[in-house]
Order: C-alpha cells, then structure tokens, then sequence
C-alpha cells in the first residue's frame, strides 16, 4: 500500500508567531483517489494543503511528496513536483494583468519550450476541459465567480499534473456553479487519472466527490475514513460536525 | 509602587526594546537576501526584455511629466533665490553658475529619486501587495516559477535605467526653468547665463550627480517590492505597506545620497 502513497504528511506543525495552527497531522493521499480535508475555518486545512507543495514550510515533522522529503528542499528543488501537483486556489488567484488566455499558457510558457500554435491548442484543449470556451480574450475581471474559479482550474490542469490540489473550490458560489465544479472535480479524475486533494468545508461537495474524508479540528486530525465511513460514523467531532454545531473549540483563524 | 512591581514592569520594556531590535534586524537581513536573490535570479533567468520595457513604460516614461513639473519649478525658484542672495555680493550674473551645479551635483538627482519614489515606490508596493493578499505571489510559486525573477528583477532593471534619464531632463528643464526666470526677473541674457554655466559646471559635476541615480533607482524598486511581497491583512495591509514603501524609499534615497557623495568626493 505504501508505494502508492503519493504524499504524505508526519507529524506536521506550523504555528504563525503564536499561533500554533498545525499540531501534528498525519495525513497520506493515494494515488488515483480523491481525498477530502473537512474542517470549520480556521482550523488549518488550507495552511495543510501549503505544505503539500512547500508554499509553507512545517516547523516540525515531515513532508513526503512522491516519496521526497521537501520540507527543507529550496524553491528551485520543488519545481520538479510544482510542475506535477498543481494547486487550485481559493480566489482562483489568477493574474489581474493578463488575460484569460495568457493565464492558461503561463504555466506553459514557464516549464514547456512549445511554439505558440502548440500552446494555443492546448490552452483551448483546458478552456474546453471546464466549459469556458470563448473566453480567451478577456480580462479576468470581466469574468463572473464561477468562471473565474474554473479559469483557475483550466490554469492549474495546463500541465497535466498528477495531483489537483483544491482550496475551498466552492466557497462563494451559487448552487449552479457549486454542483459544476463538483462535477469538474469528479471528471477530471475519471477522464485523467488525476489524484485530487479537497479542502472545504462543504459537505454536499465533500461527499459528492471523496473517495476518502479527514476532519481537521485543532491542527489535528480528529477522525478519517471512507466517504461511506465517516457519513454515518459515530464519532463525536463527525457528528458535530456533519450536524453543524457550532464548535467552541476552534481558534477564529484566517490567513491572507 | 513596591520594588517588587517595578522588576517586572522594566523587564517588559528592556524585553519590548528587544522584539523590536530583532524585528528590525530582521526586516534590514530579509531586504538584503531579496537584493542577494535578484542577483541569483539575474544570472540565471533569460533576459525579460519584454517585460523590462513594460516597466520601463510604467516607471519610466508615465514619470516624465511629474519630473519635468518639479524640475522647471526647482529651476525657477533656485534662481530666484539665488539671485537675491547673489546680489548683496554684486554677483547676480552669475546666478546660472549656482543653478547649474546645484542642479547637477544635488537637486536633479535628489528632487527626481524623491518624487519617482513617492510614485513608483507606492505603485510597485500597491501592485505586488494585491498580488500577495490575493495569492498571486504563491500562485507564481506554485506553478514552480520564482516570483523574485517574474516581479522584482524586471522592476530593479526598469528602475535603474530609467531613473538616470530622467535625472538627465530633470537637469535640462531645471536649468531651463532657471533661465527663464533669471531672464524675466533680473533681466540676465539667456546666452550669457549659458555661458556661466557652461564655464562652471564640470562633466564631474554632471557626472557625480547621475551616477547616484542609478542606485536610488535600484533602491526605490527593491524596496517597493519588498514591501509589496510583505503584505499581508487584506486590503488594510497594502495600505500599509504602500505608506511604508513611500517612507522607506525617500529615507533611503536622502541617507545613500550622503554616503553615495561622500564615495564620490573620496574617489
């Protein structure tokens, strides 16, 4: 089982001046699932997909990604699994000054020596992959929520990674585009194989797409299992959880 | 207040001074190793000609009417000064002498780095915070580029090319500013204040004052940058940063005018 184990997390802290966000997470993803992180904000599931490409580094324990330590790689070793596992941010974090195009062929521009009408036709390839054909020209901005999101996926499958890591892929949206991103999620890794990495605390999403859940609670993993497992488990943070009560416990927590 | 109470309270401040010398060393060695690392990223990246002449577009040319405003206005006011102060020696031809090298030595490299400062500085701290808070800076990163070699060195470049040519119309509008108003006010024949300067100002003069420029233009972006890669808290924090960038770049250029001087005057 462990040779399929694509990234994994020991014993991963990270605090932010005082604030210990992380207090040891265990957490191994496999290849070919997809693998949700459940959490209430600011209980450090976003600050737990950082650590995943090295955009934040633990302050103790480790980090595994295709069987390389990277906590204490530098930035020029990572672009080896940058390139592999791409993150799907938040605010879909795309670049204000380009355009839509422009946005899909940077990653390609950066790591692949492709003559323009090469990068053209796979820019089209990944607008056509979340329904965003037509939009080449635009400016981001001109873009609603939705389409921002999904201009962000086609961004992040450019280079046709191995690992989708997704940052509150939902939060913000409306119904629509909730249960079409959810679709995305579930169609690209049908369609390339792809092993994805949820973080939400949303759990239509969760459970429409996971293979496998963790709950975050306290910069721990309070329980994981199967989709089917935890749904109906009995555990009490599970519970509260899936119940929406409300949880004294965790540290109001944002980072930006 | 017992003895008691007042070990703890001094132990506070010696403790708070401190936090605050170790945060401050800390910002000063954090600024160094992003200066050390666009020098990495200069040596190894493909020259970003593209994205330098769209900075040098943003930085350089949208700068000129600003400069050229306190140039002319500089000129015209040092005239004037001087040419009150010249006559109680009976020198007032001469005002064109100390107009000139005041221009070149000090006002037209000093006045330019200040008012580009204040404008690029802030402009590059808005621009590279909002990419911050919004996760443009790790989206760069995560797409395995180096945001060092996409942002700052492009920015460090266009700086330092840009800021001598404007140093260089700065002094020419300045001088002509003067002129004008040497003309109108003490009726001084624009050839023979011409003459004056030509007669006093030196290609060292011209020289010592431009070749300060090119390290406040270096100075100005980096610490722009700085500032902007910085940023964090949202909105109030570019804010922020971008008041501090403005600060940090005008102290900065004022405090390496001195020593960058003082270089000159030893070599």
């Amino acid at each position: 089982m462990s040779e399929n184990v694509l990234i994994e997390l020991v014993k991963v802290e990270k605090a932010f001046g005082r604030l210990q966000v992380l207090r040891g997470v265990d957490l191994q993803i496999q290849e070919g699932e997809t693998f949700t992180i459940l959490g209430g904000s600011g209980s450090g599931k976003s600050v737990c997909l950082k650590h995943m490409i090295g955009l934040l580094r633990a302050d103790r324990g480790a980090v595994r990604v295709f069987g390389e330590e990277i906590t204490r790689a530098s930035e020029p070793a990572l672009v080896p699994i940058r390139t592999a596992v791409s993150m799907i941010f938040q605010g879909a974090a795309l670049f204000d000054s380009l355009t839509a195009f422009e946005n899909v062929a940077y990653p390609l521009r950066e790591h692949r020596r492709w003559d323009e009408a090469r990068i053209a036709a796979r820019v089209r390839e990944c607008l056509a992959a979340v329904g965003l054909e037509g939009v080449e020209r635009k400016m981001p901005a001109e873009l609603s929520g939705g389409m921002r999101k999904r201009l962000g996926v086609a961004r992040g499958i450019a280079l046709e990674p191995r690992v989708i890591l997704y940052d509150e892929p939902t939060t913000g949206l409306d119904p629509a585009n909730q249960r079409r991103i959810g679709e995305l999620i579930r169609s690209l890794q049908k369609g390339l194989g792809v092993t994805s990495v949820v973080v939400t605390h949303e759990l239509e999403l969760c459970f429409s797409v996971s293979d496998r859940v963790a709950l975050l609670k306290q910069g721990r993993i309070a329980a994981e299992g199967s989709a089917e497992s935890m749904q109906h488990s009995d555990h009490p943070d599970v519970r509260a959880f899936l119940s929406g009560e409300r949880d004294a416990g965790d540290v109001g927590f944002e980072r930006r | 207040m017992s003895a008691s109470q007042q070990e703890p309270e001094a132990e506070r401040v010696v403790a708070g001074v401190g936090d605050r010398v170790l945060e401050v060393l800390d910002t000063f060695g954090d600024f160094a190793l992003l200066i050390a690392s666009t020098f990495r990223a200069a040596l190894r990246a493909r020259f970003p000609a593209l994205e330098i002449l769209r900075q040098l577009e943003a930085i350089g040319a949208r700068s000129t009417t600003i400069v050229l405003i306190t140039a002319l206005f500089t000129g015209m006011v040092l005239a004037l000064q001087t040419g009150i102060a010249l006559a109680r020696f009976g020198a007032k031809p001469y005002v064109g002498s100390v107009v000139g090298l005041s221009l070149a030595r000090e006002l037209g490299p000093v006045l330019t780095a200040l008012m580009v400062g204040g404008r690029v500085g802030a402009g590059i701290a808005a621009e590279i915070g909002s990419m911050r808070v919004t996760e443009q800076i790790d989206a760069i990163r995560s797409m395995g580029a180096d945001p060092v070699q996409k942002l700052v060195l492009p920015r460090v470049l266009a700086a330092t090319i840009a800021l001598p040519l404007l140093t260089v119309l700065a002094n020419v509008l300045g001088i002509a500013g003067g002129m004008l108003l040497a003309q109108a006010q003490f009726g001084i024949d624009p050839s023979f204040y011409l003459q004056t300067i030509t007669s006093t100002v030196t290609m060292d003069d011209f020289v010592s004052g431009v070749f300060k420029t090119f390290f406040f233009g270096a100075l100005i972006a980096w610490v722009g940058c700085f500032a902007g890669l910085r940023t964090t808290g949202g909105t109030v924090g570019v804010g922020r940063q971008t008041t501090r960038a403005v600060v940090a770049a005008s102290i900065g250029v004022l405090i390496t005018d001195f020593f960058l001087t003082q270089l000159w005057v030893l070599l």
